[in-house]
């Protein structure tokens, strides 16, 4: 193990660049990051993730975040365990009929201010998804969403510039 | 037993079904069958529901044959498996719950997937269910398994976790530390895919198919594949060959990489997770460069392949093979050599032989408990039939020995990309399929996931679209040994079980 730590003392970080600000999120994001909770919040924001029906390939990418190529936490932006601990939920899926009452609960056990990020082409209309009798289609179904990350699944990169955005959003406000 | 198809010796018909036969049989040849199942003469392979019969998929585990039989559903009913060989239980209820029928003599009726959300019961019933059937959501609670006795206390988690996990819920009884029942509830993420493939275009299913389960993308759309080709009895380019088992090989290699970081996270010792989470990232990226997108999702498509493999890709899994086979070994022994983690991981979490087998257990998690099968050795398909690998096995069944049966698999893959990249064919990588035909066709398709053997069954009109399609995760098989790993372990192990099965959620959910 130690010959692993030297190493690693030895080499640069592997940890890249910020990516460039993404003003298509930034846009989205205008309305609804008020005062109050820059005051509050500062720049570090807390994610809670929420599977609502995902393949999975949504939670592999956001996993990667916490990798350390991308290290999620240098921005401030870190995953908690609880609901109640969150600014911010992070949800995937189509939304399936069997998760929409979990996932509504775990919005109201969320503390104000909030935000609602929909991860994936499938949350933002149920995608190849909807139609089908057992999916609501898209997070927007069920919840206020106020920033939608596209791509199926979306790239770790287009999940920093999505969660960046907001970030940057909270820090600019009026 | 010398073959299967000699234990039914009088089917009423034998229906076209590519590569295997599919026979139309008695209720009485049905139970027989079950009977033989419970006796460990073949392992159940596959369950599933038609318009109106049921299908059971079969294997012969020493020579690797197939044969699936149906029984038809008159009145909608027909004898249960189950009550005979419980490894069928979950997957009959599910019948019950989806199509409505009735298996006679079911030991445990309780729905699944199933949880009282859907607007109507039975939604894959044929014909269509009516609304009023149930009058919108079901209120019923569920009753889980009763507990009885002093001291015993209930934890409930899930269906939303605390990691960035699929959601499912876990229903422990634990006698102070010690958790002597834990009952699996899961059907969350059902979305309902065999529903939606009904009518698509191939184009379509397939897109759908590679999304079953996210993290075995390649091994779902290559089951797929090989179904809807054996059906229209279409070949494939050689180089579309070669090509799909380099993708399902960097599957393997990305998440066998991912899980061996994650379980050792899981007892604490994040410095294994940061490590192998470089490698899975190299891998992504180097699948990225080679096929355009990380998880190689929708790459392989019935006919082949949908992009052939950048011109750069031979020089990126050069230096990709290079860099993992520079610090793989190291993070090996590391492993083999901090006692504190070992002791969190050998004699957790036990699977006996005996469950493996029963189950018929895919992947590390049958292969940890001395199932050495794998679908690419039998049945086999090609290119695995040129290529030169081993099947790794062991038979502690704990959680170290799925840590080992990965770290093993790494090696193997990383000889069969080398293999595949030396060897690789030149040519066109995909041919156009025509679907249509005079009449349905049905066709099957095995592929070896990282996770285990995956069997899609297809049935193509003759328009050409997806008029039926089943799609089994190895999931199914390995869920319910979970149950019995956690036994007599900790709560607190739990995490470090459930992820050294690493069971998929959506797969099983579909």
């Amino acid at each position: 193990m130690h010959r692993l730590l030297f190493e690693g003392l030895a080499r640069n970080p592997l940890t890249e660049p910020r990516p460039a600000m993404d003003d298509a999120a930034l846009a989205q994001l205008a309305g609804s990051v008020q005062r109050a909770a820059r005051a509050r919040l500062g720049r570090s924001l807390s994610i809670r993730e929420v599977d609502a029906g995902s393949c999975n390939g949504c939670e592999l990418e956001i996993h990667a975040l916490n990798n350390a190529f991308y290290d999620l936490e240098r921005f401030g932006l870190r995953f908690v365990a609880s609901p109640r601990h969150a600014d911010v939920l992070l949800v995937t899926g189509p939304v399936t009929r069997n998760m929409r009452e979990a996932l509504e609960r775990t919005y109201q056990a969320t503390p104000d201010p909030k935000w609602v990020v929909a991860v994936g082409d499938c949350a933002l209309d149920g995608g190849i998804f909807a139609g089908s009798y057992a999916v609501t289609g898209g997070v927007s179904a069920v919840l206020p969403v106020d920033l939608h990350i596209r791509g199926c699944p979306p790239r770790p990169v287009d999940l920093l510039r999505g969660l960046l955005a907001l970030l940057s959003a909270n820090a600019k406000s009026p | 037993m010398a073959t299967l198809i000699d234990m039914f010796p009088e089917p009423f018909s034998v229906e076209a079904q590519r590569p295997w036969p599919r026979l139309v049989v008695s209720r009485e040849a049905w139970q027989q069958a079950a009977r033989e199942l419970a006796r460990g003469e073949a392992i159940l392979f596959g369950l599933w529901g038609d318009t109106a019969a049921v299908h059971m998929a079969m294997l012969h585990e020493a020579s690797g044959e197939i044969l699936v039989i149906t029984c038809e559903c008159r009145d909608g009913r027909y004898p249960s498996v189950a009550a005979t060989h419980p490894p069928a239980l979950r997957l009959e209820r599910a019948i019950r719950s989806l199509h409505g029928f009735e298996p006679e003599g079911l030991p445990d009726p309780r729905p699944w997937l199933d949880l009282g959300f859907w607007e109507r019961a039975h939604p894959r019933a044929s014909p269509s269910p009516k609304e009023e059937d149930r009058g919108g959501p079901s209120r019923t609670p569920y009753a889980f398994l009763p507990v009885e006795g002093e001291s015993l206390h209930q934890v409930a988690v899930g269906p939303v976790h605390a990691g960035i996990i699929e959601p499912g819920h876990f229903r422990f009884t634990a006698n102070g530390e010690t958790v002597v029942r834990l009952e699996e509830r899961l059907g969350y993420v059902h979305k309902g895919i065999e529903g939606l493939m009904q009518g698509a275009t191939l184009a379509r299913a397939a897109k759908l198919a590679a999304r079953v389960s996210g993290d075995s993308t390649v091994a779902h759309a290559l089951a797929f594949a090989q179904a809807v080709e054996a059906a229209v009895a279409a070949s494939i380019p050689e180089r579309a060959i070669f090509l799909r088992a380099l993708m399902a090989e960097l599957e393997r290699l990305a998440n066998h990489l991912g899980d061996i970081g994650a379980i050792c996270n899981d007892a604490s010792f994040s410095i294994m997770q940061a490590q192998c989470g470089i490698l899975r990232e190299r891998v992504l990226r180097a699948a990225d460069a080679c096929f355009g997108h990380r998880l190689m999702m929708d790459q392989i498509v019935p006919g082949g392949i949908a992009t052939d493999l950048a011109a750069r890709g031979g020089a990126e899994l050069d230096a990709l093979l290079a860099e993992i086979g520079r610090l793989f070994p190291s993070l090996v022994s590391l492993y083999d050599n901090t006692t504190s983690l070992q002791d969190r991981t050998v004699g957790t979490g036990k699977v006996t032989p005996e469950l493996a087998r029963q189950y018929g257990a895919g992947g590390y998690v049958g292969r940890a408990s001395g199932r050495s099968f794998d679908a690419r050795k039998a049945p086999g398909y090609a290119p695995y039939d040129r290529l030169a690998f081993d099947v790794p096995t062991l038979a502690d069944g704990d959680v170290n020995a799925r840590i080992w049966i990965r770290i093993r698999e790494v090696e193997q893959s990383l000889s069969l990309v080398d293999q595949i990249m030396r060897s690789l064919p030149s040519g066109p990588v995909r041919v156009e399929l025509d679907a249509t035909g005079d009449g349905p066709r049905e066709g099957f398709g095995v592929a070896e996931g990282f996770r285990g053997d995956i069997l899609t069954w297809v049935r193509l009109g003759a328009d050409g679209l997806v008029s039926r399609c089943h799609l089994r995760d190895p999931s199914w098989f390995q869920w319910p040994l979970l149950e019995a790993a956690i036994e007599g372990n900790i709560i607190a192990d739990f995490p470090l079980c459930n992820k050294s099965f690493n069971c998929s959620y959506s797969g099983h959910d579909l």
